[in-house]
């Protein structure tokens, strides 16, 4: 039984198509990597899988019960949890009370603020500190440990490393690492790609809404990964403009 | 942007069009400027009110329906307009010039105002201009030469009966002819492009250069001497003004977002329509009394969340008319030859209408 | 001691206005709605209580226990039914939503109750005072009304530091797409912070009414302009913000009603209007909550 499966999904923003026709499976404790250029879809099919974006066709089952009917906020009750792209914290409210907005869902389980912090320790010293007097990095962990606070079974990662240090992608990467003995699935949007395929047990690339090439992380090449990420394989060095799709998660 | 693809697509501004809606139009105005001569009194003098009410909307609109500022104190410049006829009538103008000087007056009058007005936005500019209306009627009261709180008459107006309302029926009927040709040309022109932009968002419109404030700040005051002109309107024809309260009274601004509710917000034709829809809806139903305006009120909140875009907007997004070609569209140049409603537009076309989004 | 005497009454008279604001001060805050409707629900809570008192005998301080819950419960479906759609639509709607509902509600009570004021009687609590010293003498009522006003506002404030609901409100606040993927449906946060505020309105508006010696239908054109107008000058998103700008408000009012009992609204309107122009952000930063 998987944990997701999104079947056939074809999303966009007004005219302009980001996925189409996507298939997606997650299985429990799997990590699997999103990857592809700006505006492939990725974040979309993120953003469908949570709820918080309405596809134009397909389904998305979570546990084999059909939950494409349901909206964002009741499929974080059912345990699903996305970490948006640009953090999106409550700028007016401290760390611990983003947290603890985090629980909203009221879902049982392991994650509670103390082991939150205990997993992404560099929150320890800034838990009464605004949100909107982070830094990038900072606000990535409280943006991660609040969605953890929901006791999720899968969570969605959105550009995790975006504009971050890479001494701060490392330390974030290291608690994801603790994160996913907790035996959450977890599906990953990031563009470091060597960075994907240390981490990931599957990865998918999308190339202009459709993926490409898909496969245990072990059983691809670097190559392969780039010439899917680029097109090169299908003839294509197009890189569709797709602003829309990043200006409406901006 | 078409000037990227330039040469192979032209902006089509709807001349011919509009120089039909010109013709029609002046022909529409000359046959209701003769109107007194072929109708009775009584009718022209009740379309005297349809008049006012018509600029009356379509000044509100050009406020809130093209520029976005939700006004809910346009009642101090419609009281403003009748006592300022009472000031220049008493230096001795006929009380049609003197409604001509006050809308200049009042217009001076609401520039400054605008910078006060312009510290809020959204909804607290919408209780601020209401506040100012309300500061306006209790400044004006502490005049006694203009009747303080009672009111007062028109104390120099033509004695004729049938002349006065010949007149008013002719001032009337201008200013609402002034108020559309302002509109239309202010829509066409490039600061008709500019108010579109500020409406769909505002921040890029600033990014984009355009003076947002100064644009919004002409619109404001042209919609105060607008409002101005109908409020001298009101007073020449009751020959003055029942009560302060009654000239500043906030329903003057409920009337007028009912009016371009109804007709349909952002068009320059909904207004019209509204004010013809209220007008007799006024006709038939005022009898009814305080639930008149219960009733109004109502079906200002319903039009605003069932048909958002009124009934011009229903009527525009189906059979596709419009009266007042106030947009623009672009059309590949090689279909310039074929019959407009041939012509296939590359880019969506782009169309002030209804809309009123951020 | 004339002009201090004026001071204290204005103090006083801030509390009300205050009082008045706050329910505003929280939709606009939680949910970036103008409601222009706010003195229309005041006066409507007025009429209830009046009902409670003459329909069931009730005293008007009982009665405020099942006025403020009805305005709640009121508010809770205006916000689900009315305004929840209204915000989907456009910046614009909201706005002329509330404004319908200003113009149907005086006119409807009028046809309902006539244009006669109706009572508010509080017995002899009207009339009581302490004399502090020769020549300020505090009215028992006045003092009790600013009393209630600053204990709400403290009251507030801890409810959106401490509680869960609060958190959220001040989430919403923030960004309502990203409370959705916390498993928090917004829009009923949004139903019970307009709750809070109709329910606190309906009770500033028997507090008006009763000092007003009764409510008429159209108290509401009058009150929510006041409460407008201490909200701005206390500054936006300010709940102590909000009791300055009553107490400055009331301040102006009491002054200018020493000089002439016809001053208090104009003068009140033109400081407003000052401190517009002088001080656009209000006289309080802070950067509270909401």
């Amino acid at each position: 039984m998987p944990l997701i499966h999104a079947q056939s999904i074809s999303a966009g923003y007004g005219d302009s198509r980001a996925i189409s026709d996507v298939i997606l499976t997650l299985q429990n404790g799997e990590l699997l990597a999103l990857v592809g250029a700006n505006g492939a879809g990725k974040s979309t099919l993120l953003r469908v899988i949570a709820g918080a974006h309405r596809p134009t066709a397909g389904t998305v089952s979570f546990k084999d019960s059909d939950i494409s009917r349901l909206t964002d906020f009741q499929r974080n009750k059912l345990g699903i949890s996305l970490v948006p792209e640009g953090r999106r914290l409550f700028a007016s409210m401290t760390v611990i009370e983003n947290l603890i907005v985090g629980a909203g869902s009221g879902r049982a389980g392991a994650w509670n603020v103390e082991s939150v912090v205990e997993t992404l320790p560099m929150l320890k010293p800034l838990l009464k500190r605004n949100a909107s007097r982070l830094s990038g990095g900072q606000q990535q962990a409280v943006s991660i440990g609040r969605a953890l606070m929901s006791n999720p079974e899968v969570l969605l990662l959105d550009e995790v490393s975006l504009g971050l240090a890479p001494i701060i992608i490392d330390e974030l990467y290291e608690s994801l690492s603790v994160v996913r003995q907790s035996g959450l699935g977890i599906i990953l949007v990031e563009q470091d790609l060597a960075r994907t395929i240390a981490v990931a047990d599957r990865i998918m690339c999308l190339l202009e809404g459709h993926v490409v090439l898909e496969g245990k992380s072990g059983d691809l090449t670097h190559d392969q990964i780039t010439d899917a990420y680029f097109g090169h394989s299908i003839g294509s060095f197009s890189e569709p403009d797709l602003t829309t799709e990043e200006g409406v998660q901006a | 942007m078409p000037k990227l693809i330039a040469g192979s697509v032209r902006v089509d501004r709807y001349q011919r069009r509009a120089l039909v809606t010109g013709v029609v139009a002046a022909a529409a105005f000359v046959a209701l400027a003769a109107a007194p001569y072929v109708l009775d009194p009584a009718v022209t003098s009740s379309w005297i009110k349809l008049f006012y009410l018509i600029t009356l909307a379509t000044m509100w609109n050009l406020l809130a329906g093209y520029a976005g500022m939700v006004s809910v104190g346009q009642q101090a410049y419609i009281g403003l307009g009748a006592y300022g006829l009472f000031v220049f009538n008493d230096m001795g103008f006929d009380p049609y010039s003197s409604a001509l000087i006050a809308s200049v007056a009042v217009g001076v009058i609401a520039l400054p105002l605008s910078f006060i007005a312009f510290r809020l936005r959204g909804g607290y500019f919408a209780i601020g201009t209401w506040v100012i209306a309300e500061a306006v009627r209790q400044i004006v009261i502490r005049f006694d030469n203009l009747g303080a709180g009672r009111g007062r008459s028109i104390s120099n107006y033509t004695a004729d009966p049938v002349f006065r309302n010949m007149f008013t029926y002719w001032l009337a009927l201008g200013i609402l002819a002034l108020a559309l040709v302002v509109t239309f040309y202010l829509l066409r022109s490039r600061m008709g492009i500019a108010l579109q932009s500020i409406r769909d968002n505002e921040v890029a419109a600033r990014a984009l250069g355009i003076n947002v404030s100064r644009t919004k700040r002409i619109v404001f005051v042209i919609a105060a001497m607008g409002a101005a002109l109908a409020g001298s309107v009101i007073c020449i024809q009751a020959i003055g003004v029942a009560s302060p309260n009654q000239i500043f009274s906030v329903s003057y601004s409920a009337f007028m977002i009912f009016m371009v509710l109804i007709g349909g917000i952002g068009t320059i034709e909904g207004p019209i329509l509204g004010a013809v829809i209220y007008f007799v809806m006024d006709l038939y139903f005022s009898q009814l009394g305080l639930w008149y305006l219960v009733v109004l009120g109502l079906l200002a909140i319903l039009v605003t969340l069932f048909l958002p875009k009124g009934i011009w907007g229903a009527i525009h997004e189906r059979f596709n008319i419009s009266l007042f070609p106030v947009g623009h569209r672009i059309v590949p140049v090689a279909d310039k030859f074929l019959p407009q409603s041939s012509a296939q537009p590359t880019v969506k076309e782009k169309r002030p209408n209804g809309r009123f989004r951020r | 001691m004339i002009v201090l005497n004026a001071l204290v009454q204005g103090v006083l008279l801030g509390g009300l206005f205050a009082m008045a604001a706050l329910g505003l001060s929280i939709a606009f805050g939680v949910l970036r709605v103008v409601n222009l409707a706010h003195g229309e629900i005041m006066t409507v809570g007025a009429y209830l209580a009046y009902l409670s008192l003459s329909s069931f005998g009730l005293n008007v301080w009982v009665s405020l226990l099942i006025v403020v819950p009805a305005m709640g419960f009121v508010g809770y479906w205006v916000q689900r039914l009315l305004l929840q759609r209204a915000l989907r639509l456009s910046e614009l709607a909201p706005l002329l939503v509330t404004f319908g509902l200003a113009i149907m509600i005086p006119n409807a009570l009028v046809e309902v109750f006539t244009n006669d004021k109706k009572p508010l009687p509080t017995g002899d609590l009207a009339v009581q005072s302490i004399t502090i010293v020769d020549g300020i003498t505090i009215g028992v009522l006045p003092l009790l009304t600013l009393v209630v006003a600053v204990a709400l506002i403290a009251g507030m404030q801890l409810f959106l530091a401490r509680t869960q609901m609060g958190r959220y409100m001040r989430a919403a606040a923030d960004d309502s797409d990203t409370l959705r993927l916390m498993g928090i449906d917004y829009r009923k946060v949004y139903a019970f912070a307009m709750a809070l505020a109709f329910g606190i309105a309906a009770l500033a508006g028997v507090f008006f009414g009763i000092r007003q010696g009764g409510v008429t239908p159209f108290d509401g054109q009058l009150t929510v302009l006041f409460a407008f107008e201490a909200v701005i000058i206390g500054g936006l998103g300010s709940l102590w913000g909000t009791l300055a700008g009553g107490i400055v408000l009331g301040i102006a009012h009491s002054l200018a009603g020493q000089i002439s009992p016809d001053l208090p609204l104009l003068v009140g309107n033109l400081v407003f209007l000052a401190i517009l122009v002088f001080r656009p952000t209000g006289i309080v930063r802070s950067k509270v909550a909401a």
